[in-house]
């Protein structure tokens, strides 16, 4: 019997922090962007959890993946640019939880 | 701890703009990727390719080149699946050294 | 990599050259293919062993590197050349990138693709922090330099930075967006048309779109 997908909790304009783990194995969310908050761009669909597959096993339960944004100036300390500059990356659903209220 | 691969951030110098053409033992190692990694054979997946690749040693990573990198680490998951062995790959290799040395 | 007194010795395992057009390529370098490296011994062993054991046949391999020979970036310059004359098309691009490469002919392959519109007010930027994922079915294998440490290092954390080291210099006013590639999207830039490009023939607009512009390191070229 395969595991059923995980359900979406995020939708585009929600808050969300990355996670900090520093977990072993293969991982796709940059240690550069763990810990930080940001604001869901879209979500891009549901995929299997490349943590998972890495060791070819299914990659189930399949995790809802989200484009999310950043802010340049608050991911980096010394960012010279403009504050409007962004960054955005793919970040599986259970590497995020709700962020601050604005 | 970060790993050697996970390098988004890190100061480096500057970008050089380097390109060559492909050399044909890369596009045969790009070849092999693609065909078994394709859905009729799902002997290698792209997570795995990565995982190995970065499980390489630092020094080792930055020594070798792009494709040196993928032909290893398919490699190392052919044996971990045994579609190939150790002892098999250690043979053919020598008979193909062996092959190319004569004159 | 070999010493300098190793002896050169000729890969005949090697598939024959069909003299591809490599109008667009730079010609490889002269000692890539003539010394057996333990890396290219390996490559041999195991592209054998696969052949003999029936699991993979010597006209798949070549079949693969033919495919991946027929993608170059001048796919890429059709769908945005197609995309600047045609409105409709250009939305239908945005919305569902993968069906709307198909209708010209492109297979996108199995990722999903995401086009990424550089206006007025944004400049996108794409980068693999992680390893190299590139829209390869759409542009074809992506430059080294898309793959090295330092454009994976900075490209994230100083993209005008790295923009200006390409030549390209982008305006306070401008967002600049950079999309870290981490998963199971693929990014093609829509670079924006140039000035002066007003009633040019679709191949001919083509011609202006460079491989760098649809990475966003650069952007279309001015005509004349």
């Amino acid at each position: 019997m395969s595991t059923p997908d995980a359900g979406p909790r995020f939708r585009a304009g929600d808050r969300v922090r990355v996670r900090f783990a520093d977990a072993p194995g293969h991982i796709r969310t940059p240690w550069y962007i763990r810990g930080h908050a940001g604001v869901i761009e879209r979500l891009c669909g549901t995929y299997g959890n490349p943590e998972e597959l890495a060791f070819n096993r299914p990659g189930t339960p399949r995790q809802p993946l989200y484009r999310v944004r950043f802010k340049q100036s608050q991911v980096w300390p010394d960012y010279r640019g403009p504050a409007t500059d962004t960054v955005d990356i793919e970040i599986f659903q259970h590497w995020l939880e709700p962020g601050d209220a604005a | 701890m970060r790993g050697h691969h996970d390098m988004g951030g890190l100061p480096a110098g500057p970008v050089e703009p380097t390109e060559h053409d492909y050399a044909h033992w890369e596009k045969r190692v790009d070849a092999l990727q693609v065909l078994l990694s394709a859905p009729q054979r799902r002997l290698l997946r792209v997570d795995e390719l990565r995982r190995n690749i970065e499980s390489l040693r630092p020094d080792v990573y930055d020594a070798m080149t792009y494709y040196e990198r993928w032909i290893a680490a398919i490699t190392k998951v052919l044996i971990e699946r045994g579609v190939l062995t150790s002892d098999e790959l250690g043979r053919k290799m020598e008979d193909v050294k062996a092959r190319e040395a004569k004159p | 990599m070999t010493a300098p007194n190793e002896p050169r010795t000729h890969d005949h395992a090697h598939e024959h050259d069909h003299g591809h057009d490599r109008g667009t390529h730079p010609p490889a370098r002269p000692d890539t293919d003539d010394s057996l490296t333990y890396y290219k011994t390996m490559e041999i062993a195991v592209r054998e062993l696969l052949i003999e054991k029936g699991i993979i046949t010597a006209d798949e391999v070549r079949g693969a590197i033919e495919a991946m020979d027929a993608r170059s970036p001048a796919q890429g310059a059709r769908i945005v050349a197609h995309a600047w004359t045609d409105p409709a098309y250009k939305a239908r691009l945005l919305a569902d990138p993968n069906a709307a490469v198909r209708e010209l002919g492109i297979e996108p392959g199995a990722y999903k693709l995401v086009v990424l519109e550089n206006t007025a007010t944004i400049h996108n930027l794409v980068v693999c922090t992680l390893c190299s994922c590139y829209p390869r079915y759409v542009l074809g294998l992506p430059p080294d330099w898309y793959k090295s440490r330092a454009y994976r290092s900075r490209a994230v954390r100083e993209p005008r930075t790295v923009l200006r080291e390409f030549g390209t210099e982008i305006s306070d006013s401008v967002e600049v967006r950079v999309h870290d590639s981490t998963a199971d999207m693929r990014y093609l830039v829509l670079p924006e048309r140039p000035a002066g490009t007003e009633g040019m023939s679709e191949a001919k607009l083509a011609e202006l779109v460079t491989r760098d512009s649809m990475i966003g390191v650069a952007r279309a070229r001015a005509p004349g």
